[in-house]
């Protein structure tokens, strides 16, 4: 081992053409696609699910690695491509990065605690002509982050061996797309988290794969939404609905144990930098957006000054990139870690915690820096603050990352830390 | 690639240091400050450590070649001890490391073999001048070349062991341009204050007011030789130095915070416990490890010729001065009125955490 940030060859590449696609596919309809809420940009959809299955990346945005040749082994950067995709990605737009096709979260929840046979049935739709999408189902009215507070429930059916699941969620990204039927989006499904022993708290708790079209199943709104209007988010009820005993994820027997929650937190320990990386795209785009308008009107930075003889534009901006820059490689470190098996539960909450700090500061700053500039829907910067906001929402909101960051460095556990 | 470990020799090195910061420096760090003194037994013990000695080439001494991204993990392990005990131990290279970068093959041999033979001997530099809006590529101290001489004029403040150094290497403006130039110290008015240095913080560390007036040098005696050099990268390789330092106590002041808040009890719980104290230890930890990333890829940029560098080095430098204010300033918070005591640690390392951000040139990577 040892310290080095030179961005690998892969990953340059790969910047350079999401760089085109960002300028060409999203930027020019990203005001559209924000002023006509749950519009569906199939334009990008279709172009994107193409090119990744082209790219041979079939399944969406995932981690891929190419099969190495020779003996010659390198490491392994398939987090570190994923993250560096999604921060170019988020760049062109966010909200349309959190619609590109494949199955997201669902997926995820699929490949971490399936069987192979799971795995077999549910991930190979994601390869299919047509775009397909999958969503996860957490939240509920009553249960955000404490997602041991989740009340939805699941009941064998043991005469026709079918779980039975009652219960609402809300805030399911991709919703829509991965449940209602679109003439040009392949088949997906929902992933709902639910309880088969309330009295067992989160050792209770199981994933259960809903295919699209399954009765009981009501999408009943579309959220209307400060920022990411293009993605939608949509509040399910599920009454009574039925699906067959093997779309449960995992084993039947509720020990006294959280193994089945865990996967689930795993999963976040994995996601949170790359959620990092997508507000750190968006705050990306408004820091280069500010400096250019600066620019335009005569303003340059003199970097190496010392603060006293900086005007107070200088200094915001200089301290802009000192946060965006420590964010990013917050973020590389994390994923790194992540890609050689290193646990990074510290430094994925971390990467977090900063990026949703830095992201909405950005964002926000910019706009007041450029005035009626920054305020007007004639440019995207006023767009891009109220996208940056989700950066310190989901996947944990500021806080609990803190906590979580907390609890790791003083060696706390949650009862401890409340 | 990326990578974010210390490789196997950075790792030995590491552990070397973190023990001296920890059984020398850290224990010893408030008795000094009080004392107003370093012993010498300290600082040597410091200095055989080898950091400098490892920068230089053998060819000049030495037994390796300078890399500023080792420099950065051994100073930010360093100043976790103490700031006064590591600035000292490293002085030498406030001399030393600038002739390296830039100085004359005749400079080089000249200083370089003698200065890391043996124990610590006092070679210093003077860059920081009495001003509110001190700009090291704007110099108030001027240089004019008369001759086949040059005449340095100016005050110098804050310069280390002023007044035992053998050599002081002075910036000064030379046309609107930084440069350093080689001070004997019996050159003809060059005076050295009597009284130290009284600051905020660092009041173990001996430094002085250093005044030229008139001093006449050999054009030899230009860092570089009589062409002179690029002031850039040294200028550079001292904000980084400022950099990691920071790291080291802002380290410091979070490790006493956090074990202070574990054992601290307050309404039948530990203070760690309660949020609005965990937070702030969260965030602590967060902006560190920040900094500590920036800092690390811009020396990395320094090793291996980055355009950008420079840009870098000077973000790195100002976020983390930014970051050690915030840092220690909370360190001093979380304890609480002990916090104000002078014999809890944290006190000082706030007062060390407020001059970051003027205290350039007093360490080097």
């Amino acid at each position: 081992m040892t310290i080095e940030f030179e961005t690998p060859k892969p990953i340059v590449n790969q910047q350079v053409m999401l760089k085109t696609v960002a300028e060409n596919m999203m930027r020019p309809i990203s005001r559209e696609f924000d002023e006509n809420e749950h519009e569906i940009p199939w334009s990008y959809v279709e172009f994107m699910h193409m090119a990744m299955k082209a790219a041979g990346g079939g399944g969406g945005l995932t981690v891929t690695e190419k099969p190495q040749e020779g003996d010659e082994k390198r490491p392994p950067i398939g987090y570190q491509k994923l993250a560096a995709q999604i921060e170019v990605l988020a760049w062109g737009d966010v909200g349309m990065y959190l619609i590109t096709p494949g199955g997201g979260l669902g997926a995820a929840a699929v490949a971490a605690a399936g069987t192979p046979e799971q795995k077999e049935k549910f991930l190979t739709r994601f390869n299919s002509d047509i775009p397909t999408y999958a969503a996860m189902c957490m939240t509920e009215p009553g249960a955000g982050s404490d997602t041991s507070a989740i009340r939805t429930r699941a009941v064998l059916d043991e005469k026709t061996n079918e779980w039975v699941i009652n219960g609402e969620k809300i805030f399911v990204t991709g919703g829509d797309k991965s449940f209602t039927h679109y003439e040009k989006l392949g088949k997906g499904f929902i992933v709902v988290w639910a309880s088969i022993d309330p009295t067992a708290g989160r050792a209770g708790m199981r994933a259960f794969v809903i295919e699209s079209g399954t009765a009981g199943v009501k999408i009943n709104k579309l959220e209307k939404k400060m920022g990411i209007r293009v993605s939608d988010t949509a509040a399910i009820s599920l009454v009574d609905v039925r699906v067959p005993f093997e779309n449960m994820l995992g084993s039947a027997t509720v020990e006294k144990n959280n193994t089945g929650f865990r996967g689930a937190m795993a999963t976040f320990d994995a996601t949170r930098p790359l959620v990092a990386a997508s507000g750190l795209g968006v705050a990306r785009a408004a820091l280069e957006f500010l400096k250019e308008k600066l620019e335009e009107n005569g303003v340059k930075i003199r970097y190496g000054l010392p603060r006293q003889k900086l005007s107070n534009v200088e200094r915001e901006v200089i301290d802009m990139e000192i946060m965006l820059k420590s964010a990013w490689l917050m973020t590389l470190k994390a994923v790194w870690m992540a890609d050689n098996k290193k646990s990074n539960a510290l430094e994925s909450s971390m990467s977090k915690v900063k990026a949703g700090d830095v992201t909405t500061k950005i964002t926000q700053k910019a706009v007041e820096i450029l005035g009626p500039i920054g305020y007007t829907r004639e440019f995207l910067l006023e767009k891009w603050m109220r996208d940056a906001k989700i950066t310190d929402i989901y996947e944990g909101t500021g806080q609990i990352n803190r906590l979580v960051v907390a609890r790791n460095i003083l060696g706390y556990s949650g009862k401890e830390l409340r | 690639m990326y990578s974010f470990e210390p490789n196997e020799e950075q790792q030995m090195l590491i552990d070397v240091v973190s023990k001296y910061a920890e059984n020398d420096l850290r224990t010893s760090s408030n008795e000094n400050e009080e004392n107003k003194e370093l012993p010498k037994k300290l600082i040597n013990k410091g200095w055989e450590l080898g950091l400098l000695q490892a920068s230089i080439p053998e060819s000049y001494g030495g037994f390796g070649e300078r890399n500023a991204v080792t420099n950065v993990l051994a100073l930010e392990e360093m100043a976790y001890g103490d700031l006064a005990g590591t600035l000292a131990v490293l002085t030498p290279s406030l001399f030393a490391t600038p002739i390296l970068l830039a100085g004359s093959e005749e400079q080089k041999k000249n200083y370089l073999p003698k200065i890391i033979a043996g124990e610590w001997s006092p070679y210093t530099a003077a860059l920081i001048e009495m001003s509110f809006d001190f700009d090291p590529n704007a110099l108030k101290t001027t240089a004019e070349i008369v001759s086949d001489k040059i005449k340095l004029n100016g005050t110098k403040a804050f310069v280390p062991y002023a007044k035992e150094a053998h050599e002081i290497l002075v910036y000064a403006n030379l046309n609107g341009v930084t440069q350093g130039f080689i001070v004997p110290k019996d050159a003809v008015g060059l005076s050295i204050s009597e009284e130290r240095e009284k600051l905020m913080g660092l009041n173990a560390l001996p430094m002085y007011k250093v005044e030229l007036r008139d001093v006449m040098i050999p054009l030899s005696n230009r860092l570089g030789g009589a062409s002179g050099h690029d002031f850039e990268l040294i200028l550079a390789s001292l904000r980084l130095g400022s950099a990691s330092a920071a790291l080291g106590v802002a380290k410091s002041s979070f490790e006493y915070a956090k074990n202070y808040a574990k054992e601290r009890e307050a309404f039948g719980v530990k203070i760690a416990q309660k949020q609005a104290v965990a937070f702030m230890l969260a965030e602590m930890r967060t902006e560190i490890e920040a900094m500590r990333l920036l800092t690390w890829e811009a020396a990395w940029k320094l090793d291996n010729n980055k355009e950008d560098v420079c840009v870098s080095a000077y973000l790195a430098h100002t976020g983390a001065a930014d970051m050690t204010m915030m840092v220690t300033d909370r360190g001093v918070q979380i304890y609480g009125g002990h916090g104000y005591i002078r014999e809890n640690p944290v006190e000082l390392l706030m007062r060390n955490g407020r001059g970051f951000a003027m205290l350039l040139g007093l360490a080097i990577v």
